[in-house]
């Protein structure tokens, strides 16, 4: 049974500085002691005093995770006046999610977004005036959170959770119609049929988990737009980023009509680039719709490259999208450097105050200043992932693994021969956790599938 | 001309399921209570199916009688087959279900309407609510009487502007051929309420000298009958059962059905009317499961007065002649005379929306509503709904808090909170999936949970109330008693596990310990506890479920108290949701509408999301500050 006490990483994640990981609630002391050693050994947290900061490490059943600061806070004299605890750890992606999922794994749960805000007030800590402000916060950042939730999972992972779901809830109103319609529907032999679903079910589960845990379920990484217009040279400049010829390259303008995706690693650092058709005025039904697209993904981008054709005059399409980017983190390419220049770079940093690279994916010059750049500019923490990321990763994992505990203990109580209506409130128990991942409301699924395969009643 | 005549505390409307337990709960209140019945031929009248209870069903009759409801105790007067479903399964989904007499179930609760002090039974026609300034004031007859009161009760079941349908024959009658109601339904669009038209239907009945039954197959009663009511006897209701029987359609039933499918008002569109899913008729399961090449069929005799028989199964709206070639096509039934026809009916009923938990009207004081009225269906939904609406007019009239059980309580609640909280566009059933809590929802222990909050509203008294004590004390102490005494691996001991093929002992346990054995339970440990009192069946009953489940019904609790925090945080009855901030578009339209009492039914409103909860508490805990700061 999961405590109501809450972690989040309260700062956001980069690999530069440090990262805070904050607890709220009852356990948080709990869950320090159990993962904290001061040098010598010898402190235990929970009976230090209140509002004082620890030097010491975070330890993994004895294996050191970091060297932290950790700060404890004890009830009512805190932010959201319960017990509080932060661990300021080196920062650092893999180290702060790993004590993150330490924190959960020893009894926190993910906070809900904007949660500790919630409790803070709710606790009488935030002044009344500012209650407005909280619920738009709440609100803005459940809908991030929900968004996140869905969007993050890879195709097939969707595909997989839906599956489950559906196999789970046949079980279920299986069970469920024979019990309300006993003379109708019989469960004899049913047990067979379920030890099969649930080995199949509990496989792809434990699969779905480990993925999790290599990330592999989230597209990860910094969400990389590129966008120009058409024929810039953006699909180009993927194919070279990529290293093979996976966007397709024509002559012909807006030949990418939709959005093309790749994966790369760039000295450790993974970027997630979108290719997307170029923008400009268009009649064509299909090409704007791919227009529509790309502008989108660039208002969603950690990281714009704006591609601009230097053989030709600077025009309102390229004045466009370079007022589109105004606030945000990008890097403008002045490509086609091998051919005559229309453009002058200057005058394109009077337009912007993005850092401006002159450059020739043909003759492949200028991408190594690219590569610079898009590493100083993380080094230097201006761009970084998003923390909901790995939030939203956290939460999927939290949830995969309460669906593969409900599934232990239905075949638990079927192997010690527990009557069906009891494992079938743990088969609905990981059928939720399920339908949390992917934001499905449970309501009426059951009583619509029972009518729907099971012929009942008088 | 209209006459008005004295005045009453309490009008109930309709003298079915519902009306019967309305009434009589407000009379028992010591309430002065008039019900009003079209017939008097049709009190507590059973127009569908001869049995009472079944799964979930059952349930609500034992929290009906748990709480000084009628039903459970005038089943078990006359009762003629009775039978525990779903022994094989967890205690949870035990369901009692009888067999009733029909004439005898309803001549019997009409003597106990006709002897209640308080409670006048009285033949006649409400056509109209009387109202001022949303408040009720009475109510008046088809003959012009007016009959002032403090509440109305509406239980008018299928009755408002029924027709009956089958084939291309349409009746303006409710069931059985009874009048309909036809002139209450403007009076109560005229109030703004808002109504649905629902469907249902029913089989035929079958003369039983026409039916061969050495072709059916006999699904006798239980040996021992358990009662429905606490406070029944068992000993006293032993008796001669009556059995039922089975048989199947077969292809050709199924043939006769889809070769004159155009011809059922259903399929023809003729009918309007919203039905179940899980009543289907014959037609619906034909065409829909149309892999299935036979369905069963029940024949339950509808009484010992008549030697009509319910053909459970077969329900249908299709024209006479189909009827009778359909019924011929199954076995047993070559030669069947059909007595009465199956129709299917519509009817008016409310978008229960419209109510409070305490099935009030939100927007006129006084007027309380229960049954297949409020869109539900089943006789034991409706005398549960009727129960709860006449206590609460009663505690309304004497200035009390209503009684609304909430869904970690009772099957009722989990009824009637779905009712008022979710949208329904069919007639609404109980199932026992619908109780998310159901391990601690048993028929077993309704009354453990459900007669001290009879006691308090004053309609269990002082002597069934005390045994309940008493009886309460004689689980604890046994529970603790087991829990406590060790059994060592002593050679007894272990003869008598190897006996009851059970895995010896490899150290000592305690008692509680073996009864958790699946194959063990408290009887078969008798000889090796030789200190255990002597104790009632039902006593010994909760002790061993208690200790044998208590895994199971302790995570449930668990439950039950995560549910019970959001439950308790009241929602004001004046909120504006206007004023609550950042509230997303959808949800507040939704709260406008349902007005939920509290953060819990809030949360369970469909488009109102985790975050518009959220933002709820917020403001009202920001409320609440304000409200305090002004007393100051």
């Amino acid at each position: 049974m999961k405590t109501d006490t809450i972690a989040a990483i309260a700062t956001g994640l980069s690999n530069a500085g440090i990262s805070i990981i904050r607890i709220s609630g009852n356990e948080a002391f709990h869950i320090i002691d159990r993962i904290y050693r001061s040098k010598k050994g010898n402190k235990i947290l929970s009976k230090e005093n209140t509002h004082t900061i620890h030097y010491g490490y975070i330890v993994d059943q004895d294996v050191v995770v970091d060297e932290v600061m950790v700060s404890i806070m004890k009830a009512p004299s805190t932010y959201t006046r319960e017990d509080v605890v932060e661990i300021n750890c080196h920062g650092g992606i893999v180290v702060t999610t790993k004590i993150l999922e330490l924190v959960i794994k020893n009894g926190a749960r993910i906070a809900e977004p904007g949660e500790f805000t919630k409790r803070a007030f709710l606790n009488g800590r935030i002044d009344l005036s500012q209650a407005e402000a909280v619920c738009d916060i709440i609100q803005a950042k459940n809908e991030l959170a929900l968004k996140n939730s869905i969007n993050q999972l890879r195709g097939g992972e969707y595909e997989i959770i839906n599956y489950l779901r559906e196999t789970i809830l046949r079980d279920i109103a299986y069970i469920e119609a024979a019990l309300d319609d006993p003379e109708h529907i019989s469960l004899d032999g049913f047990n067979q049929t379920l030890f099969e679903n649930l080995e199949n079910e509990m496989q792809l589960l434990k699969k779905l988990i480990q993925d999790s845990k290599n990330g592999k379920i989230i597209k990860e990484g910094i969400k990389t737009v590129i966008v120009g217009k058409p024929n810039a040279g953006k699909s180009s400049l993927l194919n070279r980023l990529v290293g093979e010829e996976r966007a397709i390259v024509t002559e012909i303008a807006g030949t990418t009509r939709d959005t093309l995706e790749e994966t790369i690693n760039l000295n450790g650092i993974t970027l997630n680039i979108i290719d997307t058709a170029g923008i400009r005025k268009t009649e064509d039904v299909i090409e704007k719709m791919g227009v529509e697209k790309a502008v989108k993904f660039a208002s969603d981008a950690d990281l714009i490259i704006n591609v601009i054709d230097s053989s030709t005059e600077l025009d309102e399409d390229d004045e466009e999208i370079l007022e589109l980017i105004k606030d945000k983190k990008a890097i403008i390419l002045l490509n086609k450097s091998d051919l005559d220049s229309k453009i002058n770079k200057d005058l394109i940093k009077e337009k912007t105050k993005h850092p401006v690279i002159t450059i020739s994916i043909k003759k492949n010059t200028g991408i190594d200043e690219l590569e610079n750049q898009i590493k100083d500019m993380f080094f230097q923490g201006e761009i970084s992932l998003h923390e909901d990321i790995y939030i939203t990763n956290e939460r999927h994992k939290e949830e995969l693994n309460n669906a593969l505990q409900s599934l232990k203990l239905v075949k638990q109580s079927a192997l010690d021969g527990m009557p069906e209506d009891f494992y079938s409130i743990d088969l609905m128990n990981a059928y939720e956790a399920l339908g949390r991942i992917i934001g499905e409301n449970v309501d009426e699924d059951l009583v619509n599938m029972i009518f729907k395969e099971f012929c009942m009643g008088k | 001309m209209s006459h008005v005549y004295e005045s009453y505390d309490v009008v109930v409307v309709g003298a079915g399921h519902a009306g019967c337990e309305a009434a009589l709960a407000c009379a028992r209140l010591s309430l002065n209570t008039i019900i009003f019945t079209i017939s008097m031929e049709s009190v507590a009248m059973m127009p569908c199916n001869p049995n009472i209870g079944g799964t979930s069903k059952g349930h609500l009759v034992r929290e009906i009688d748990a709480l000084g409801g009628e039903m459970g105790k005038n089943i078990d007067k006359t009762f003629i087959q009775s039978k525990m479903l779903n022994v094989s399964k967890g205690p949870a989904v035990h369901s009692l279900r009888a067999q009733a007499d029909k004439q005898e179930y309803s001549s019997s609760m009409r003597k106990v309407l006709e002897n209640t002090p308080n409670l006048t039974l009285k033949q006649g026609e409400v056509v109209e609510i009387l109202t001022e300034d949303n408040k009720v004031t009475g109510v008046k007859t088809y003959s012009g009487g007016i009959y002032p009161c403090k509440a109305v009760i509406l239980c008018t079941g299928t009755y408002l502007n029924a027709r009956c349908l089958y084939g291309d024959t349409i009746t303006y009658t409710g069931p059985d051929g009874l009048m309909a109601a036809t002139q209450l339904t403007e009076s109560l669009k005229a109030m703004g309420i808002e109504m649905y038209r629902f469907k249902t239907g029913t089989p035929a009945r079958i003369d039983k000298r026409t039916i061969d039954f050495s072709k059916l197959i006999e699904q006798p009663g239980d040996e021992r009958v358990k009662p429905f009511s606490f406070t029944t006897n068992p000993e006293e209701i032993q008796k001669e059962q009556v059995s039922c029987w089975l048989t199947y359609t077969t292809p050709e039933t199924h043939d006769i059905i889809r070769a004159n499918i155009d011809r059922s008002p259903m399929y023809s569109g003729t009918i309007e009317g919203t039905g179940a899913r899980y009543c289907p008729s014959i037609e619906d399961k034909v065409v829909r499961f149309a892999d299935k090449d036979r369905h069963q069929v029940f024949i339950e005799p509808e009484g010992n007065y008549t030697n009509e028989m319910y053909i459970s199964g077969l329900s249908t709206s299709l024209p006479e002649d189909v009827q009778v070639a359909m019924y011929r096509s199954v076995p047993g039934l070559e030669k069947s005379n059909i007595v009465k026809n199956a129709y299917a009916i519509e009817y008016d009923c409310i978008n229960p929306m419209q109510l409070k938990p305490s099935l009030e009207f939100m927007n006129i004081e006084g007027l309380f509503s229960g049954g297949q009225f409020n869109g539900s269906s089943g006789y034991e939904e409706a005398a549960a709904q009727g129960l709860i609406a006449g206590i609460n007019a009663a505690m309304k009239i004497m200035g009390k808090e209503p009684l609304i059980l909430d869904r970690s309580e009772a099957y009722i609640g989990v009824l009637i909170d779905d009712l008022v909280t979710k949208a329904t566009n069919e007639p609404y059933r109980m199932m026992t999936s619908r109780a998310e809590y159901r391990l601690i929802l048993r028929q077993d222990n309704a009354d453990l949970r459900l007669t001290k909050k009879g006691y308090e509203v004053g309609l269990i008294d002082e002597e069934r109330y005390l045994k309940l004590i008493e009886k309460e004390n004689q689980i604890n102490n046994e529970v603790e008693r087991l829990n406590h005494i060790v059994i060592g691996a002593n050679k007894k001991v272990q003869d008598l596990l190897k006996q009851l093929g059970s895995t010896p002992l490899n150290t000592a346990t305690t008692l509680a310990d073996l009864i958790r054995r699946p194959e063990l339970n408290y009887e078969v440990l008798a000889s090796i506890d030789p200190d255990r009192p002597v104790l009632p069946e039902d006593v010994i009953e909760q002790v061993n479920i208690n200790i044998k489940y208590e895994g199971y019904i302790r995570r449930q609790l668990k439950q039950v108290e995560q549910f019970k925090k959001l439950e308790n945080k009241k929602i004001p009855d004046d909120i504006n949701y206007d004023e609550v901030p950042s509230l997303k578009e959808e949800a507040r339209q939704k709260l406008q509408m349902f007005r939920p009492i509290s953060i819990g039914q809030a949360s369970r409103i469909s488009g109102v999301s985790p975050s518009d909860i959220s933002v709820l508490m917020i403001y009202l805990s920001q409320l609440r500050s304000s409200k305090a700061k002004q007393e100051e």
